[in-house]
């Protein structure tokens, strides 16, 4: 158990350092950074406490917030997709996911893709809208969900493969 | 009573939500107004202290540029103190002659150019008295306008910012108008309602106004790129290219305007 708490703190730590120091300067092209942080979300253990899960995720994304200066879009954004992570987690793994017992280790790959996309999409949709807060400029607002979701995904998919070897 | 506490037991993780969401709304509104005192901002130490020793190492491999801009503003500096010789000879006697504006320097130990509303964090804080609603400047043109501050940081609402709007006018007429940002390019900002009757041409230089009473009359921001009349024909709207490289600063200067408390106090009274 201690393990796991030291694992978890730890995730936590060097993802926003991570993403404050390094993801956030990227800049591609202009305005395009990807947003690591939320594989902590998408790859937290399934049978969890629903209540401290929620929490953690909003204090994942105040703490990005609190780098960044943004309010609180960063918040808003992971709490939401971590509310929502157990449809998403039936829709994409279906008969595993009612079992209680996924391992993101060994599901399907195809699956962990589509289930990456939709938690990925989501939360962007919700950072950007709140971060532009204007309705007039819903193009604007799709356009960089899109192409920083993309991003983001990659570097999801890639971190994840690259993590998974050593355990 | 006891299917209320019940109801309230099944829809806890509901409820939970709710609760966690309308705080971020609200932390995000706040950060959507001007200048609400906020909880959420980079002034703080932790944020601060790790921003400064990260900008250390950063710094570091910037030398030579900063190094040519600084020898380039020394360069224009002395050009003119060396042409006015004669001014010179006069002697200010400090107890009389009081000086308006206080300037510090500083440095960025967070810039930030790609959000929509950007705000950088500087290495002064309160320590070096610096408040609320004073101005930042680089060497070559305006930066924005400090808002939080802790006691060895300071957040400040970049020009790059949709909140903001900044007095400026055009430098050779005293047609003004307003300077904001439409998020586009981090090159280019707007100026609005200059009035139809100006004469405008492209390349013109475009000056801070004195008009508030943040800046100083006279500041550099940038030269007129495109402009055209707006959809009611009565004012231009000017791309204005600026003279700063938003993406590449380092070290501005915060501007004090002594004489601020008895402007204030003045406009508070009418």
């Amino acid at each position: 158990m201690n393990s796991i708490l030291l694992s978890y703190s730890l995730r936590f730590l060097l993802l926003v350092l991570v993403q404050v120091i390094l993801l956030n300067h990227i800049n591609f092209l202009g305005n395009i950074n990807p947003y690591l942080y939320v594989i902590f979300i998408c790859l937290f253990q399934v049978n969890n406490n629903r209540s401290l899960f929620l929490f953690l995720s909003f204090l994942l994304g105040l703490s990005i917030d609190l780098f960044s200066d943004s309010g609180g879009v960063h918040a808003a954004a992971s709490v939401t997709i971590a509310f929502i992570r157990p449809v998403v987690l039936k829709f994409c793994f279906g008969s595993i996911y009612e079992h209680q017992t996924i391992k993101f280790k060994n599901v399907d790959f195809g699956a962990k893709i589509i289930y990456f996309t939709i938690m990925v999409f989501i939360h962007h949709f919700i950072l950007f809208s709140l971060e532009i807060f204007t309705l007039s400029k819903i193009l604007l607002v799709l356009e960089k969900t899109l192409f920083s979701g993309i991003f983001t995904i990659l570097l999801c998919i890639v971190t994840s493969i690259i993590f998974s070897r050593k355990n | 009573m006891q299917q209320i506490i019940n109801f309230f037991l099944r829809n806890k993780v509901f409820l939970l939500y709710l609760f966690l969401m309308f705080l971020s709304v609200v932390f995000t509104i706040q950060s959507h107004s001007y200048h609400k005192s906020r909880f959420i901002n980079s002034a703080n130490f932790l944020t601060g202290g790790i921003y400064n020793s990260v900008n250390d190492v950063q710094s570091f491999f910037n030398l030579r540029h900063q190094n040519k801009l600084l020898q380039e503003e020394n360069n224009y500096l002395k050009s003119i103190l060396y042409n006015s010789q004669a001014e010179l000879n006069n002697v200010y006697d400090s107890t009389q002659f009081r000086e308006k504006y206080k300037l510090t320097p500083a440095r960025i130990i967070k810039n930030s150019y790609a959000l929509s509303n950007n705000v950088l964090t500087l290495n002064k804080g309160k320590k070096d008295s610096i408040k609320q609603d004073f101005g930042v400047i680089t060497s070559k043109g305006i930066l924005g306008i400090v808002d939080n501050t802790s006691n060895r940081f300071a957040t400040v609402l970049s020009i790059l910012n949709t909140n903001i709007k900044i007095s400026a006018q055009l430098k050779n007429t005293n047609h003004f108008g307003s300077l904001g940002w439409d998020t586009k390019s981090p090159n280019i900002v707007q100026l609005t309602e200059i009035p139809k009757i100006a004469v405008l041409k492209k390349g013109d230089t475009i000056i801070t106004s004195g008009r508030s009473i943040i800046f100083p009359k006279g500041i550099k921001i940038g030269t007129i790129e495109n402009f055209e009349l707006d959809d009611a024909e009565n004012f231009y709207t000017i791309q204005v290219k600026l003279f700063n490289d938003m993406t590449n600063i380092e070290h501005v200067y915060i501007i004090e305007n002594k004489d601020k408390e008895e402007i204030n106090s003045l406009l508070s009274d009418e």
